[in-house]
């Protein structure tokens, strides 16, 4: 498993939700997906992010876990919480700055991603990566990956003053420097009237049939 | 009269659709199973390979299967959870006759006699062909094959048709007028050698996810992507050109591009010289075809136009990829003709990162439309009206040609004529045709009419609602054969399970309807492999030629691309299915060496002129109206809104509109709104978003009942391959009155029962029991 990377490139994905699908197919999480897949902004693109855990190499979630439920293996896989421990206080929810465990009321315990461990420590390949129609998650060598396509894996990311490393890489398109993550910015944004104005593709049609009964015309 | 004896909501206590979510078991035994068994997806054309766990004969998960080349352990939604149908409550499970009070169960033999009493008194009081039989093709190949004969020789109807005419037969005649043959054009492996790939009218992502793949493995070899669509597709986001042309237009679009590639000479002259003909015809149709004039029509800047023509035209590879969005008009054929003309133009078609292929979008769209259950065709893709073709058929099927009937009428045609008291009985298998066919209101007005309506199918879909008997019959995964996937590739289905309850295999059905009619002989068939090897013998020397193709030979290399033929002198001639061989080694790219399958061995180019749809927007209903699919539903729904985990990906079909559009209607995301065209009117939810043109409204058309897509569609239908307009209709759009609004959240909650808030008499668990095979 060391010499194997799992790769995100969000670019690819079609929002398909095999990943998920397939994530509730394995039997430690009973029907529940541990990776979520959202739209980012659906009025305004067709663009989907899938999360998995990106496995840091300090973990905030164990790091706030009063419980010290939330392991990381000597390979670098931070597991799900362990069940005995967990108390179901939601603190790794709230902390995680990816935004990848989850509270489940059901059985009062969070569960998430822990890269198919039973399917990767022997040497499998992860549910989410094997079905994946467009390779957006990608598991592999980095040598595998470099040979195939392009993009820039990167698995450094700074959120606000704190800098975090994975296991996990997220493919950036050539050319981009780093992630700066401001979300809070980012999410003022999202509520200026006219904010994805900018990404109509069909600007440049007008005028709206609705009253003449006309087609629509391109402004030739 | 065929008028379904319970009311909607009497049908959903007793028949489903139940949102079914769990294996036989539980979660929690998912790794304790006895097999692993290699075997395909049931759903769309790219046929993915996967592996099914089986515990106490039923399936009970999936593991990927990496070996299969296509999709290499790939899978979309719909194939990762297909195996709850299995296992699934709905299932029918015995034979059942209609009474006053609903469904009855009786016996097989009171089911079949009933049946075959039903269709000899018709036929004797209203001639054969007063009895009509529809199909589909999610059944295998041999299934297929079955179908086409035991119409023709038990029922002895020319009435035969099936629900690939409401998908593959205006690409299958537009093929077949270009080159002469009905195939995709490559492999897929080709799409990744291509420099640049054109992709018009159809949503890849969410049709033919594994697709992506070839697509992006070309990208990342330097392709450049060229996407036309009326809606930014997830796959049209990262297009590097993105043409957003409005529904009905496609034929100007291509003209166009045409038009550019003579204009700045960019066609390759030896290779028409050499392999064409017809390009000065051609060439003329086109000249006026600018494309500013195009750019007035379609809505994509005419600098835009001359961008793709001069990509596709400069490129030194390049492929054509086309589904639905420009098939389902009424110039489907002469859209799939523009696009074979831009391949042959530019002699892009016969080579390595060449080609022009349609998107197959059922299980075995493609060889389902090679075998003889369209109205017009015998196997081997055959035509039924060609002497010498009918020679053959008969010597293989042991007849005479006054006792193999003619051309019969197309589905669509089968029902108007149902509606018009010609067509008195009906046999349907696999086919859902009051979801799937335009103009749902006619088409129930039609089923009520019928004197006698007997179905085959596993699940009691909303057509089956209508049937005097119901025979249940089998799934995918419950019975062995062969598919031919949207690359042509003949690959095998294998049967982990057998069929629960009373359920049968749908052939043995058919066999038996056929000995009861007194048929018998014509169909001594002991297993489906038999009957494979019959369809070789039958498809020999057809375009679609499968007589060098085995079982044995598919399973050890993954599949087999036809047309693969007889080798030896021996196997050309004989009559007997053991003297043929299987040496070929198939044919994974058509037309090498500009070798096409027209007698004269040419391609020929066709001149296609532009006109309009058959309904186009206007003062009364300004907004255009098209329909598709989303990626976790498949084709009518009777499968997949059963399948839980893939309703809740997409409950319910919503209306997509743009923003500019909301506007004026004073509509946000969530709404309620009703929309109306000439035929009905739909009251569903609006989601508003920027990835449609602000003159077009699209909804999915998976469902059924009062969310039907298809009660909007109209049934005009392309003069040569009669497949309806489902992508172009004029519609008007409002917010919904309170009451409609009431209407349409009561319509919601019916259709989406769980098992956990089921009415007593649905008797789960007496269900579950009989499921236990």
């Amino acid at each position: 498993m060391s010499d194997f990377r799992f790769f995100v490139d969000p670019i690819r994905c079609i929002g398909c939700k095999a990943c998920m699908q397939a994530c509730s197919e394995c039997d430690t999480h009973k029907g529940k997906s541990m990776i979520h897949l959202e739209y980012i902004e659906r009025g305004a693109s067709t663009q989907t992010a899938p999360m998995v855990c990106m496995h840091c190499d300090l973990p905030t979630c164990a790091a706030v876990c009063p419980a010290d439920a939330i392991k990381r293996t000597e390979d670098g896989v931070v597991q799900s919480s362990q069940a005995p421990r967990c108390i179901g206080c939601s603190n790794c929810v709230n902390a995680c700055p990816f935004g990848v465990p989850r509270y489940y009321p059901e059985i009062d315990q969070m569960l998430k991603c822990d890269m198919c461990y039973d399917r990767t420590s022997v040497g499998k390949k992860p549910m989410c990566a094997s079905v994946c129609p467009s390779e957006a998650l990608f598991y592999g060598t980095l040598e595998e990956f470099q040979s195939r396509r392009g993009g820039k894996p990167q698995n450094s990311f700074q959120f606000g003053a704190q800098t975090i490393t994975t296991k996990v890489f997220l493919v950036l398109p050539d050319g981009e420097m780093g992630l700066d993550m401001d979300v809070i910015s980012h999410m003022d944004a999202r509520f200026e009237p006219n904010a994805f104005d900018h990404l109509d593709p069909f600007a440049h049609l007008e005028p709206l049939p609705m009253e003449q009964g006309q087609t629509l015309r391109g402004r030739l | 009269m065929v008028k379904p004896p319970l009311s909607q909501e009497e049908f959903l206590d007793t028949y489903g659709p139940t949102l079914h979510y769990a294996p036989p078991g539980g979660f929690s035994s998912v790794e304790d199973y006895d097999a692993l068994v290699d075997t395909h997806c049931c759903f769309c054309g790219q046929q993915c390979g996967i592996k099914l766990k089986v515990k106490d004969n039923a399936i009970v998960g999936f593991e990927p299967r990496y070996d299969f080349p296509f999709n290499k352990g790939k899978l979309c939604p719909k194939g990762i959870k297909r195996y709850l149908q299995g296992s699934h409550p709905d299932r029918l499970l015995h034979p059942m006759r209609r009474t006053e009070h609903g469904y009855q169960q009786i016996t097989w033999d009171e089911a079949l006699t009933e049946t075959v009493s039903k269709i000899q008194e018709i036929q004797a009081k209203y001639g054969r062909d007063s009895f009509a039989m529809l199909s589909g093709v999610s059944l295998t190949n041999e299934k297929s094959y079955l179908v086409g004969k035991f119409a023709r020789l038990a029922l002895q109807t020319a009435n035969l048709d099936y629900n690939g005419r409401l998908c593959m037969v205006s690409a299958g005649a537009g093929n077949k007028k270009a080159y002469g043959i009905d195939r995709a054009s490559n492999h897929w492996e080709d799409i990744t050698d291509a420099k640049v790939i054109f992709i018009i009218g159809t949503n890849i992502a969410e049709c033919f996810p594994i697709t992506t793949d070839y697509i992006w493995r070309a990208r990342d070899r330097g392709a450049k992507i060229i996407y036309a669509d009326p809606r930014m597709v997830p796959m049209a986001r990262t297009a590097d050109l993105y043409l957003p042309l409005r529904c009905g237009s496609d034929s100007a679009l291509l003209m166009s591009m045409l038009h550019v590639i003579i204009r700045d000479g960019l066609t390759d002259e030896a290779f028409i010289e050499a392999h064409t003909t017809g390009f000065g015809d051609v060439r003329a149709a086109v000249a006026d075809a600018t494309p500013e004039w195009a750019a007035e029509i379609t809505g994509v800047p005419a600098a835009k136009i001359e961008q793709a023509a001069r990509w596709y035209g400069e490129a030194e590879t390049g492929m054509i990829l086309h589904a639905r969005g420009l098939e389902h008009q009424v110039k489907g054929v002469e859209n799939v003709m523009s696009c074979a003309n831009l391949a042959l133009a530019t002699g892009k078609i016969g080579k390595p990162g060449c080609g022009h292929s349609t998107i197959t979008g059922q299980g075995n769209g493609q060889g389902g439309r090679e075998h003889g259950h369209k109205c017009d065709q015998l196997p081997g893709n055959r035509d039924i009206t060609n002497p010498e073709h009918r020679k053959y058929i008969c010597e293989v099927w042991g007849v005479t040609d006054e006792e193999l009937p003619g051309k019969g009428i197309t589905a669509q045609e089968i029902l108007n004529e149902i509606h018009e008291g010609k067509i008195k009985g009906l046999l349907s298998i696999c086919f859902n045709p009051l979801v799937s066919l335009p103009d749902a209101n006619f088409n129930r007005e039609a089923l009520n009419k019928l004197e006698h309506y007997a179905v085959i199918d596993f699940f009691l879909s909303e057509t089956a609602q209508h049937a005097d008997i119901v025979l249940p019959g089998s799934l995918q995964e419950e019975d062995e054969g062969t598919t031919t996937s949207g690359e042509g590739r003949v690959i095998k289905i294998n049967a982990p399970v057998t069929p629960p309850g009373e359920a049968r295999r749908d052939w043995e059905i058919l066999l038996d309807i056929a000995g009861r009619l007194g048929r018998g002989k014509y169909f001594q068939f002991n297993n489906t492999q038999e009957i494979f090897n019959e369809l070789r013998l039958a498809s020999r020397g057809g375009t679609a030629d499968y007589s060098g193709i085995t079982w044995e030979k598919i399973v050890d290399t993954q599949g087999i691309f036809w047309p693969c033929p007889q080798t030896t002198d021996e196997g050309k001639t004989t009559m007997h299915i053991e003297n043929l061989d299987d040496r070929h080694p198939g044919t994974p790219r058509l037309y090498e060496g500009g070798k096409f399958y027209h007698p004269d061995g040419k391609a020929h180019f066709n001149a296609v002129s532009w006109r309009e749809s058959a309904e186009v927007v206007d003062d009364e209903y300004p907004i255009w109206f098209t329909t598709g699919r989303v990626v976790s539903q498949y084709l009518s729904g009777s499968q997949t809104r059963r399948i839980g985990p893939l309703v809740d990906q997409f409950p319910h079909p919503k209306l997509e509109l743009h923003p500019r559009m909301a506007k004026q209607l004073k509509v946000q995301t969530d709404d309620w709104v009703t929309i109306q065209t000439r035929r009905g009117e739909v009251i569903i939810q609006a989601n508003v978003v920027n990835t449609i043109r602000p003159d077009t409204v699209f909804m999915a058309y998976h469902w059924g009942g009062k969310e039907s897509a298809n009660l909007l569609t109209q049934r005009a239908l392309d003069p040569i391959s009669k497949i309806p307009e489902y992508k172009v209709s004029a519609c008007r759009v409002r917010l919904a009155t309170p009451e409609e609004q009431t209407e349409g959240e009561r319509t919601q909650f019916l259709s989406s029962r769980t098992e956990k808030n089921l009415p007593a008499g649905y008797n789960l668990a007496e269900r579950r029991k009989e499921l236990r095979r």
